[in-house]
C-alpha cells in the first residue's frame, strides 16, 4: 500500500505515536506557553506550580476514575472524600503543634506524613462504609447512583460544617516545606516540589501494583469486562470494596496535600475542586492511571498558564482543553478500554 | 453415559420478558454436545443460566449431582466450568499472555499444557506478548478458547464459537475442538449446523426457550425429516 493511500489522519497518528503519542501533550502546551509568555523564569515557576498543582488533582482523580471504569459507579460523593481528607490533615497538622512549625526538619515531615496517613486511612476506612451502606444498593442503576451518592455528599458536607464550623480554617505548612528555593534565577515553593514529588511516589506504586501484580491483573481486566472476570472465577464485589476504598483514600490524601497548598480551607473545597477531577477523568479516559497522570498535567499546566496570560479564562480554558479533546477522542486520551 | 451436567424445567426471565420456558436437558459426560436453534430461540440465555450470569427463576441446575441454579458466577467457575461467550469475553488492554495467566487459579502455568495449546493454536505462541485488541477475530476466538483450556475444566461451554469467521479458520476449530474434547466436555452452541455435525455426539435444539428435540446427533444428520421439522429456520440460513 502507498504511503497515500492512508488516511491523513491515520498517518498523523501515527507519525504522533512514533514521537510519544499523546503523552507529547503537556510538553507541548509547555512549548506554546514558552512562546506566549516569553519570560524564562516566569515560565519555568508556572509550569512547575502547574506539575505541582496537576498531581495533587491526580492524586484525587485517579481513584474516581478506577471506580468509574472497574464498578461502572457514577460517584458524585467522591468529592466528600477530598475536603475530609483536606479537614483531618489539617487538623493532625494543628494538633501537632511544635512538631509541624519547629525547627526540627525531620519533625516537620514526619507531622506532614502523620497527617497525610491519617487523611488516608480515614479516606479508605469511610470508602469502605460508603461503598457498602451508599453504593451497594444502587450498582446497575446510574440515575440512583446519581442521586443517591449526591445525597451523600450534602449529608457529608452537613457533617463537616458541623464539626468545624463554616469558617475558613487556616492549614499549618511545615516549616520546612515553607518558603522558596532559587535555582538558575527561578523561584520554586518547596512544597510544590514536595507536592510533585509525592504524586509521581504514588503514580509509579499504582503503575507497579496495576502491572506486576496479580491484582493490578484483576482491576484492568475487570475495567473492561467485569462479566469475565467472575466467569474466570473471581468475586468481583470484593474487587470493587477494595478499589473503592483506595480511590477514597487517594482523595483524601489529595484533599490533604491540597490543604496545605491552599492554606485556609472550607467545607466547599472539595466541590470546587470537582469540576477539574471531573474534567482530568474524561480527558484522560475511564479507568486508566496512565490516562488521569496526563489529564491531571494538562488540566493543572493549562490551569496555571491561562491564570497568568488571560486570567478571566482559568476554569473556560479547561472546559475548552476537554472539549477540543473529546472531539478529537472521544473516548478520552488514553481509555483503559481499548476498542 | 452418565450427566455430568443436568437441567431440569428451567425458567430464566431477562428484566420483564420470559425467555427459558423450563428447558430441561441431560449433558453426557465427555465429547461435545451441542444445542442448535434459530436467533433467539434461548441458546445464549441457557449458557449463561448454567453460568449464573443470569439467575434461573425455577428449576433446578445440577453438575455432578450438585445443584448450582443458585450460586454465584465465580462459585460455578471454580467447579470446574469454563465459558466462552459470544463476544469472546476478550480483554483488549491486557497481552494474549495476561488474558491466559488470568485464567489460572494461581497465575502460573502448566508448561506441558500450555505447550500442547500453542501446537493446537500457533497464533497463541506468535502473539504471546501482544496487546489482545490487535488480534483478528480468528486469533481472539482461538485466545478464548485457550484460555478455558488454560487449566483443566471438566465442563466448557461455548457460545457460537463460528460466527463471523472465515471457513479456513473453521476447519482449523474443528480439528482443535476434537482434540480438546479428548480430556473435556464441551457444550456447544451453534447455528452453524456443519460445524455442528461436525463435531457434535448429541444435539438438543432449542426453540421459543423449550428443547423441541433431544438425541444423537448422527440420527438428526440422518434424517431429513427430523432436520426439515426441527431445523428448516436455521439451517435455510446455511
Amino acid at each position: 500500500m502507498s504511503d497515500t493511500s492512508i488516511p491523513f489522519r491515520t498517518r498523523m497518528s501515527a507519525g504522533i505515536d512514533r514521537f510519544g503519542g499523546v503523552m507529547l501533550l503537556p510538553v507541548v502546551l509547555a512549548f506554546i506557553a514558552f512562546v506566549l509568555i516569553g519570560q524564562p523564569s516566569t515560565w519555568a515557576t508556572l509550569t512547575i506550580a502547574g506539575l505541582a498543582m496537576g498531581m495533587m488533582i491526580f492524586l484525587m482523580a485517579s481513584g474516581l476514575s478506577l471506580i468509574f471504569g472497574l464498578m461502572d459507579v457514577l460517584n458524585f460523593g467522591h468529592s466528600a472524600f477530598v475536603t475530609a481528607g483536606a479537614f483531618i490533615g489539617a487538623t493532625v497538622l494543628a494538633w501537632l503543634g511544635f512538631w509541624v512549625t519547629g525547627g526540627n526538619p525531620a519533625l516537620n515531615l514526619a507531622g506532614l506524613l502523620l497527617a497525610i496517613a491519617a487523611a488516608t486511612i480515614f479516606g479508605a476506612l469511610a470508602g469502605w462504609f460508603f461503598e457498602r451502606v451508599v453504593i451497594k444498593p444502587v450498582y446497575q442503576d446510574h440515575l440512583r447512583q446519581i442521586l443517591i451518592t449526591v445525597g451523600a455528599l450534602i449529608v457529608a458536607e452537613e457533617l463537616i460544617l458541623l464539626i468545624w464550623g463554616g469558617a475558613p480554617i487556616p492549614v499549618p505548612r511545615p516549616a520546612v516545606l515553607t518558603g522558596s528555593i532559587v535555582f538558575a534565577g527561578v523561584s520554586v515553593e518547596i512544597y510544590r516540589i514536595f507536592a510533585f514529588l509525592l504524586g509521581l511516589v504514588v503514580y509509579v506504586a499504582m503503575y507497579l501494583v496495576l502491572n506486576r501484580t496479580r491484582l493490578g491483573l484483576l482491576i484492568r481486566a475487570g475495567v473492561e469486562n467485569r462479566e469475565m472476570v467472575e466467569a474466570l472465577g473471581f468475586r468481583i464485589d470484593r474487587l470493587f470494596i477494595l478499589v473503592f476504598m483506595a480511590g477514597s483514600a487517594l482523595a483524601a490524601m489529595g484533599g490533604a496535600m491540597w490543604a496545605g497548598y491552599q492554606g485556609l480551607i472550607t467545607a466547599a473545597l472539595g466541590s470546587e475542586m470537582m469540576i477539574l477531577v471531573f474534567i482530568v477523568v474524561i480527558i484522560g479516559g475511564l479507568g486508566s492511571i496512565q490516562g488521569s497522570l496526563l489529564g491531571a498535567l494538562l488540566v493543572g499546566l493549562m490551569a496555571n498558564y491561562v491564570a497568568f496570560l488571560v486570567p478571566k479564562m482559568a476554569l473556560a480554558s479547561n472546559m475548552l482543553l476537554m472539549m477540543a479533546i473529546l472531539l478529537w477522542r472521544p473516548y478520552g486520551l488514553l481509555p483503559a478500554v481499548k476498542r | 453415559m452418565s450427566a455430568i451436567l443436568r437441567l431440569e424445567g428451567v425458567h430464566t426471565n431477562i428484566a420483564q420478558y420470559q425467555v427459558l420456558h423450563g428447558v430441561s436437558l441431560d449433558v453426557p459426560e465427555g465429547g461435545v454436545h451441542v444445542i442448535l436453534g434459530r436467533n433467539g430461540a434461548g441458546k445464549t440465555t441457557t449458557l449463561r443460566t448454567i453460568m449464573g450470569l443470569w439467575k434461573a427463576r425455577l428449576g433446578t441446575i445440577q453438575f455432578r449431582g450438585q445443584d448450582i441454579a443458585q450460586l454465584g458466577t465465580p462459585d460455578i467457575a471454580r467447579l470446574g466450568i469454563a465459558f466462552v461467550p459470544e463476544n469472546m469475553g476478550i480483554f483488549g488492554g491486557l497481552t494474549v499472555e495476561e488474558n491466559m495467566r488470568l485464567a489460572t487459579h494461581d497465575g502460573s502455568f502448566d508448561t506441558e499444557r500450555l505447550a500442547r495449546i500453542h501446537a493446537i493454536f500457533p497464533a497463541i505462541k506468535q502473539f504471546w506478548a501482544k496487546p489482545a485488541h490487535a488480534l483478528s477475530g480468528g486469533q481472539k476466538q482461538m485466545l478464548a478458547v485457550s484460555r478455558a483450556i488454560i487449566e483443566k475444566r471438566d465442563l466448557i461451554l461455548i457460545d457460537e464459537p463460528t460466527k463471523g469467521l472465515a471457513p479456513s479458520i473453521i476447519r482449523n476449530m474443528i480439528v482443535a475442538f476434537r482434540e480438546i474434547a479428548e480430556e473435556t466436555t464441551i457444550l456447544l452452541v451453534e447455528q452453524n449446523f456443519h460445524f455442528a455435525k461436525a463435531l457434535g455426539q448429541t444435539v438438543a435444539v432449542i426453540d421459543d426457550g423449550r428443547i423441541v428435540h433431544r438425541g444423537s446427533m448422527t440420527e438428526l444428520v440422518e434424517d431429513a425429516g427430523l432436520q426439515s421439522r426441527f431445523l428448516s429456520l436455521s439451517l435455510e440460513a446455511h
